[in-house]
């Protein structure tokens, strides 16, 4: 053996060893078989088509978070306005990003436009067509795009912290990257994701309000009350009828509540869910609240008590209770309305974790059974060792001693794209495996054309050498043009394409590659070797 | 050993013959989608491209499929299909059913309809019992319940313990038996169960006769940009190919190969409808791989045409094509078959998630094969006699062939 192919085989030994390492020797270094297979299950990791879990793709209405900018913004025009003794006709919310504000007095316009410019920086100011004295504000591009990503970010935190909370182990939360307003997330091993569904699902905007008026069997009767305008700074809020009167259809009742909360769900300090002491087998969140929170509750509710006003707990525009302030109260609260222990938990859960910015809605869901996964895995695998034998059987048979030398090169083939997988830490997906079988299929390719470029040269009257050489020559300008081809059509597929079928591209486009190395440099160096050791005319067992 | 050695077939002789097969086979293909699609109003999508719900359901026993749809209709879900499919284990039993559930209009809540077939499920094949069903527990309520029972009488700190016992025993539930478990004593053998612990079990659970397998909501918004994505994603693996071989031999070529794989697809596709499968993005990632494939068959032997233009001289353009495809036939068909031997063992062993990919690639090597001397060799040939392809057969001093030379060269 010269030298050179000793360096050749040094080489391909060392490639060996580092892959072998990299599947089996990670991160102990093995001394039972069981050790070995702990190790290739910690550093092969499966993806939720084979070891089973939730995978949930869910939408946030962003428009929901701009909107409610726009109330927002609507609220403070109309009182500073108020203060400066601006007179304008009304001050109306056009759509999530315009508002309109019509017969402006012409008399202070200046004093208007001179706010707006000053004060509302947020928003480009326009006079509205068709209008007299009239101005249409609308919300800039850049502040709508930061405010989007900026409720695209919070909505990942909250659900991550709701999840962590959950407990649920090595969950995947992210940006699908496939439309902003997207979020994936992945829960391996749940098989029933209804739970974690509601959960994540939770609007979670805790406020406690004072009560105006109310409870009313309508939103029409409430407005009659009070001759069809709501005192100002109030709105209705709909809410669960605690005594359903006998001839009441509905359990539903209607609130007059002051606009502006006293304590929001930001104001939290803890919140728990405890059994309730007044209505045995049901449960109830308490809740503790800041210093802040308290300094301001504490005067408030003592006001209260004197004059008998009271309070309603909302979540998500919804009044779980309301109630006759009795005494002062400091920075306790809680929330009852008949929550089972889960139901309890999970509200606890939420409040801790902190409010969604906008309301979400799922795209998608797929669930894969644990069981589905297993059988998944095994047939996949049965299937592919199985082709396998069939292969290399065939071409032992058919290439007798050459064949020996393309079997070893597909054996390397498959632990070299292994070997990569767990070191990328990529997940292996089924599609993958197929990703794997045409990777098998592709290196049997390359050692036919090789072998029977070899043989046709033999045919042709050389002696082994150098059709070896020869053969070897004229096969690799077509494999490299089939590799190639190949892997430029799967690098599209892996930058355009979704899940599954990225998992299939990135394992061909890494096995295609390992296949140039063991179909061509192993899988010559073989042939060297043996060549280097035998007669020049003797025959070439292929 | 040897096969097909000096086999002199007049390919292009046949051309005409290969035009009509194809032809045949996309247009008894292509009247299938036309059946399903105009006069059935059907769809050849999967449920990942069109949107809808899907639970797959696996029953203790052979399940009652008109028990099922009577079940189904009587809760408001006439549209819904039911399909029973064959177990894997022991082919012939089938064991399974997957049940299917067009997207309801606007889709407030899209987890309604599952929600409704678990219900029905639950009412029609419930086990009735008040204890809960084995079968659907997870394992930290099963460690929960152990470690509060205590069966093996561990006393306290026995939490460790009985979370292992409760690993194996769902794994072994859903790894060793498929995820249904119709008696308790199948569990015996799983290590750390002595008859305590069985006898826990069989006091404390029920055993249901059905378990979900596997259930995929998709809304139809996500439908349609899966399917646009996928179109794209596809264009684009083509365009780069078309790109490649244009850059590595002539445009015509590329051009030939192309056409080539489109023909291979749309048969395919054919096939698809009619042998009723549907198209998912596996599905998708099989017609990729068979894009890939049939393109890496075509261009070795565009490869030896290439070679061949250099060495003959004399011979005219549609023998060199002849005489490439004989000399690379022996390791076309070898290849081929092999390939063909691994995605058949796929096919039938593979499982049901691989069944509808493996059946592509089945489908896609035999036509893949065919169409690179039945369809991209005569597109050559033809370009070269009728088309812009005087320079090819003038061959001296073209500027094909000084830069298939310089190509070879290198």
């Amino acid at each position: 053996m010269n030298s050179q192919l000793k360096w050749k085989f040094a080489f391909i030994l060392a490639v060996l060893l580092v892959c072998i390492f990299g599947v089996i020797g990670v991160p102990t270094f093995p001394t039972s078989w069981a050790q070995v297979k702990g190790n290739l299950a910690k550093r092969i990791q499966l993806g939720l088509d084979l070891k089973g879990g939730s995978h949930l793709v869910l939408q946030v209405q962003l428009e929901e978070a701009i909107g409610q900018r726009c109330d927002q913004a609507v609220d403070d025009l109309t009182k500073q306005l108020r203060a400066k003794n601006v007179g304008v006709g009304e001050i109306r919310r056009v759509d999530d990003t315009h508002i309109l504000v019509r017969d402006v007095d012409s008399n202070t316009s200046g004093g208007f436009r001179d706010l707006v410019s000053n004060q509302f920086t947020e928003w480009t100011m326009a006079p509205a067509a068709g209008e007299t004295n009239g101005y249409l504000l609308a919300m800039k591009p850049s502040v709508v795009a930061d405010l989007r990503q900026a409720s695209m970010n919070q909505t990942l935190e909250t659900i991550t912290r709701r999840i962590n909370a959950l407990g649920l182990t090595e969950p995947t939360i992210a940006f699908t990257g496939r439309s902003d307003d997207e979020i994936l997330v992945q829960l391996p091993g749940v098989g029933d994701p209804t739970g974690a569904k509601a959960v994540i699902q939770a609007g979670g905007q805790l406020q406690l309000v004072r009560v105006a008026d109310g409870p009313y069997a309508s939103e029409a009767e409430a407005l009659a009350q009070h001759g069809g305008v709501l005192p100002a700074g109030t709105t209705i809020v709909p809410g669960k009828n605690e005594s359903v009167a006998a001839g009441q259809p509905s359990g539903q009742v209607f609130y007059i509540l002051d606009r502006s909360p006293i304590v929001t769900g930001q104001d939290l300090r803890s919140a728990d869910s405890n059994p309730s002491t007044e209505s045995p087998g049901q449960y109830e969140v308490d809740f503790k609240l800041s210093t802040a929170a308290a300094a301001r509750f504490g005067p408030f509710t003592e006001a209260q008590a004197a004059i008998g006003g009271r309070m309603a707990v909302v979540l998500d525009r919804q009044v779980f209770e309301a109630a006759t302030i009795q005494s002062r109260i400091e920075d306790s609260g809680r929330i009852t309305g008949g929550f089972s222990q889960e139901s309890a938990q999970n509200l606890a859960l939420v409040l801790r974790a902190g409010a969604l910015p906008a309301s979400i809605k799922y795209l998608e869901e797929r669930t894969v059974g644990p069981s589905l996964g297993a059988d998944s895995i095994r047939e996949g695998v049965r299937a592919s060792i199985g082709s396998m034998i069939v292969v290399m059987i065939f071409l032992v048979f058919y290439y007798r001693l050459s064949g020996v030398n393309a079997v070893v090169a597909l054996v390397l083939n498959l632990v070299i794209l292994v070997a990569f997988l767990a070191y990328a830490g990529a997940v292996l997906t089924l599609p993958g495996i197929a990703g794997v079988i045409l990777t098998i299929g592709m290196g049997v390719d390359s050692n036919v054309l090789v072998f029977e470029r070899i043989r046709e040269e033999l045919r042709g009257g050389k002696v082994p050498a150098p059709a070896v050489d020869t053969g070897f020559d004229r096969a690799f300008h077509t494999i490299i043009d089939t590799h190639v081809t190949t892997v430029v059509s799967a690098i599209f597929l892996f930058l355009f394409g979704t899940g599954p079928v990225r998992g299939f591209a990135i394992t061909l486009i890494i096995g295609l590659i390992a296949n140039v190395f063991t179909s061509i440099y192993v899988s010559r160096a073989i042939f060297d070797f043996h060549l280097s050791r035998m007669d020049r005319q003797a025959q070439l067992s292929i | 050993m040897e096969f097909f050695h000096g086999v002199n077939v007049d390919w292009m002789g046949k051309a005409k013959y290969f035009v009509a097969l194809s032809l045949l086979l996309l247009v008894v293909g292509w009247l299938s989608i036309y059946r399903t699609i105009v006069v059935k109003h059907g769809t050849l999508y999967g449920i990942d491209f069109r949107g809808g719900t899907l639970v797959y359901v696996r029953f203790a026993g052979k399940p009652p499929i008109d028990q099922i749809r009577k079940g189904l209709q009587q809760a408001g879900l006439p549209n819904s299909t039911i399909q029973g499919i064959s177990d894997t284990r022991s082919i012939g039993s089938q064991n399974d059913v997957v049940i299917g559930l067009e997207q309801a209009q606007g889709d407030e809540s899209l987890d309604a309809g599952k929600q409704k077939i678990l219900d029905v499920l639950h009412a029609t094949f419930g086990t009735g019992s008040s204890k809960p069903d084995f079968n659907s527990l997870t394992q930290p309520v099963l460690a929960a319940d152990l470690t509060r029972k205590d069966p093996l009488l561990l006393g306290t700190n026995a939490g460790d313990r009985y979370n292992q016992l409760a690993t194996r025993l769902t794994s072994a539930r859903d790894t060793d038996h498929s995820g249904i478990v119709t008696s308790f004593d199948e569990l015996k053998n799983v290590e750390g169960v002595t008859p305590a612990v069985t006898g826990f079990l069989a006091n404390d659970y029920s055993l249901g006769n059905f378990a979900v397998r596997d259930a995929e909501i998709v809304g139809p918004k996500v439908g349609a940009q899966l399917r646009r994505q996928a179109f794209f994603a596809t264009l684009y693996a083509l365009g780069g190919m078309l790109v490649y071989i244009a850059f590595r031999f002539e445009w015509v070529y590329g051009a030939a190969a192309v056409i080539a794989v489109f023909h291979d697809v749309l048969i395919t596709l054919g096939f698809f409808s009619l042998f009723h499968y549907e198209i998912s993005l596996t599905v998708i990632a099989a017609l990729l791989t068979l894009v890939g494939y049939s393109m890496n068959d075509t261009i070795v032997i565009f490869d030896r045409v290439r070679e061949n233009l250099r060495l003959m001289r004399r011979e005219s353009f549609p023998e060199i094509v002849n005489k490439s495809i004989n000399q690379t036939l022996s390791r076309t068909i070898l290849t081929s078959g092999l390939t063909f031997l691994t995605v058949l063992v796929l096919w039938v062993m593979g499982g049901e998630v691989l069944r509808a990919f493996s059946f592509a690639m089945v489908v896609g090597v035999v036509v893949g094969t065919y169409s690179s001397f039945g369809i991209a060799a005569p597109i050559v040939v033809l370009w070269n006699k009728y088309g812009g392809g005087q320079a090819a057969t003038a061959r001296v001093g073209s500027a094909a062939e000084k830069r298939v030379a310089a190509v070879a060269r290198r």
